[in-house]
């Protein structure tokens, strides 16, 4: 489904601070499975999922998703595939603080223009699935670190993607909430949703739930 | 179409409950640019319906008036003039009139004494303004006496008190008989203050005019339309030290909206990169801001607008009052009859709506740039 | 769950439908107004009046409109000049004073 090709990638290019994120990653990812990438910080992973999930673009190589050359397209044509096919779960949340639960799970439904009735009964759908309803109008910063990911997880569901991309999910996490948070992965493999995951959480890298670890270091691929 | 339509909606949506979330210090801005647009607005009524008012009721006043100046000053008219006047071609009635000031040390105060022919005023009785009736406390029927410049005491009978809808042309005004303004100032027999004209053809207004210079060298013929011309731009250069005024409050509130709106935090930057990466286009970053603009300075141009009608037509510009009775001690009461200017209205509404959401725009645009995916960077 | 963008839309539809009520209300003078003008009017025409009588304190802002050229220099001994600088200075005691001793001295009510 997602097929990387020769990929690299600097930051601050040209400059006396450029650094290589990734040197050359090949690499196909099937659809329906839960992938985690584990290694250090540093060792490349998030710049990665960033790539596959059309918020940047490679220095250099190819990314395909479903057949298609993504990585040459610009920045309008990537908003609208990244807005259709990939949902983000953030490490820190990423929560829009002073909006109520349920207005931060809509939001990324507003460019594509559906109705807010529809929008509303979606996100009330998906906080049935995490039980998380009589929660959806508190703010989201009075809420807990656990309910706070899952309105994350709510939000990256709402536009219905076929791929979830989550960067280190269970870093602010206790175990039982961990273990929450795994048994709602599964769900999306129900679901038949591809799972991109960053983590170095044994909890997580060990599951069942996860199908493939990759490791990572230096921006290059290693051996789990 | 109709997805156009709810995205921006959405938008709205948004920017709305964004603006929610620091409520106390959204509502103030909104407030200090409506108080800002009302004080501007209330100007531009004001102005111009005391202009327009000027102009209807001005249009009566005689066509052409005519002074004689002495060393640069207005001088009496003396005998004779007249009568040569009645030779100029197209005039068709020439009348002389007496009229003067008097410094009343009672309320210190300026009037304005005019004579009128016996049959409208007796000799021994005066008719006066209504804001003067008020300083002095006078009706009809009143004793009132004045001290001439000579220093003789006069007295008169107030005979009537003129309409108080006709305060902002007579609120000075005190008619008295020709015989007793003579008295009174010890105007010479057979002088005048000037002489006033009726021109029957108005395109013979100018022919006259320049008759009457070749004519009487020494006089100065003022024409109707030099009287609506400077009521036309008298009150420019009032509304220039009301601006000059204004422009401290002008100048804070720009310095304040171009805080609030440029000086982009880092939360907002922050809230804009996970905008962006859930899938919002830069585009749609600059669209909710611009609606954001938009709003409040909408709202604030509507409200100030509205509280400014309603200042100047039924609460009589009161804000205004203390600046524009000046150091006068009469000064008139008067409702102004509502009128308003379309292009004013227009330009006060490019001039408060626009700067502002540029002002919103310029940084978001710069901000909105940026990468989506900052946010997992950082 | 309201939406902000009807809110805003009922307020900000309200707020034009009053400008829209001023402009109409402007344009279409009442009976009460129109007859008032014409009475000013003929007022004007009846007394030959050319200025209006807003500001009393010294000749050219009485009636600016037949001041002569050198009339910005005072009648009203506490008139100010035309200068701003005399709105901060007031004028001497001196020239007041000889008005000031017939206030309220004169033998007949006033």
């Amino acid at each position: 489904m997602i097929e990387l090709s020769q990929i690299k990638k600097a930051f601050n290019q040209g400059q006396s601070n450029e650094y290589w994120a990734l040197n050359g990653i090949d690499l196909t990812l099937e659809a329906g499975k839960v992938t985690a990438f584990r290694g250090p910080s540093g060792s490349g992973k998030t710049t990665l999922l960033t790539l596959v999930g059309c918020l940047s673009r490679p220095t250099s190589g190819r990314v395909r998703f479903k057949g298609e050359d993504i990585s040459g397209l610009p920045e309008r044509f990537l908003t609208e595939i990244r807005r259709q096919s990939f949902g983000f779960i953030f490490q820190q949340f990423n929560l829009i603080k002073g909006l109520t639960a349920i207005e931060n799970v809509i939001l990324p439904g507003f460019p594509t223009g559906r109705p807010r009735a529809e929008l509303i009964a979606a996100a009330e759908q998906i906080f049935e699935q995490l039980k998380l309803s009589h929660r959806r109008t508190a703010k989201v910063e009075w809420l807990s670190g656990g309910e706070q990911q899952r309105v994350a997880i709510a939000r990256a569901l709402i536009n219905n993607p076929e791929v979830i991309i989550a960067d280190e999910p269970t870093a602010n996490l206790d175990t039982a909430l961990s273990r929450e948070f795994m048994a709602i992965l599964e769900g999306f493999t129900a679901a038949g949703k591809t799972v991109l995951l960053t983590s170095h959480d044994p909890l997580v890298v060990e599951s069942d739930a996860v199908h493939r670890v990759i490791g990572m270091r230096d921006g290059c691929l290693v051996d789990a | 179409m109709n997805v156009w339509l709810e995205k921006q909606r959405h938008l709205i949506d948004f920017t709305l409950a964004s603006l929610a979330r620091r409520k106390t210090k959204n509502l103030g801005l909104l407030l200090a640019y409506a108080v800002l647009v009302f004080v501007l607005a209330s100007l531009m009524l004001f102005t111009q319906a005391l202009r327009s008012e000027a102009t209807f009721v001005l249009a009566g006043s005689p066509e052409v008036i005519l002074q004689r100046m002495v060393a640069g000053r207005h001088d009496l008219i003396p005998p004779g003039y007249i009568e040569k006047i009645g030779r100029i071609r197209g005039v068709q009635k020439q009348e002389g009139r007496l009229w003067g000031y008097y410094y009343d040390p009672v309320v210190n105060a300026n009037y304005t004494f005019m004579a009128r022919p016996a049959n409208e005023v007796a000799s021994g009785s005066i008719m006066v303004g209504a804001t003067l009736a008020r300083a002095r406390g006078l009706a009809a029927g009143n004793v009132i006496s004045f001290r001439s410049y000579s220093g003789k005491l006069f007295a008169f009978k107030v005979s009537a008190v003129l309409s108080p809808d006709s305060e902002l042309l007579s609120a000075d005004l005190v008619l008295l008989s020709e015989a007793d303004f003579r008295a009174f100032f010890e105007y010479p027999a057979g002088y005048f203050t000037d002489i006033a004209l009726s021109v029957a053809n108005p395109q013979e207004v100018r022919k006259v005019a320049e008759k009457l210079s070749a004519s009487l060298p020494d006089s100065r013929p003022i024409l109707r339309e030099e009287v609506l011309r400077t009521y036309q731009s008298v009150f420019d250069w009032r509304e220039g030290i009301m601006l000059t005024v204004l422009a401290g409050a002008i100048l804070a509130f720009a310095i304040l909206s171009w805080e609030k709106a440029s000086g982009l935090s880092a939360e907002e930057k922050r809230e804009i990169g996970i905008l962006k990466a859930i899938g919002w286009e830069t585009s749609d970053v600059i669209r909710m801001k611009m609606w954001e603009g938009m709003l409040i300075s909408l709202t604030a141009f509507l409200l100030g607008f509205i509280a400014a009608y309603v200042h100047v037509f039924y609460f009589g510009a009161a804000v205004f009052e203390p600046v524009l009775k000046g150091w006068a001690v009469l000064y008139p009461r008067f409702a102004l009859v509502p009128t308003v200017d379309g292009l004013q209205v227009a330009t006060l509404f490019f001039f408060t709506v626009f700067p502002y959401t540029a002002a919103v725009l310029v940084p978001i645009w710069r901000a909105a740039i940026t990468d989506p995916d900052s946010v997992m960077r950082a | 769950m309201r939406r902000p963008s009807t809110l805003a839309f009922i307020l900000l539809m309200v707020m034009s439908l009053g400008v829209i009520a001023i402009f109409a209300h402007s344009w279409q003078l009442t009976v009460t107004d129109q007859s008032r003008l014409q009475a000013n009017r003929t007022l004007v025409t009846q007394l030959g009046l050319t200025d209006l009588a807003l500001f009393s304190e010294s000749r050219y802002t009485r009636h600016p409109s037949q001041a002569d050229l050198h009339s910005a220099l005072q009648d009203h001994p506490g008139a100010f000049d035309h200068f701003p600088t005399g709105s901060l200075i007031s004028p001497p005691a001196h020239l007041t004073k000889t008005h000031e001793r017939l206030a309220g001295k004169t033998t007949s009510p006033d």
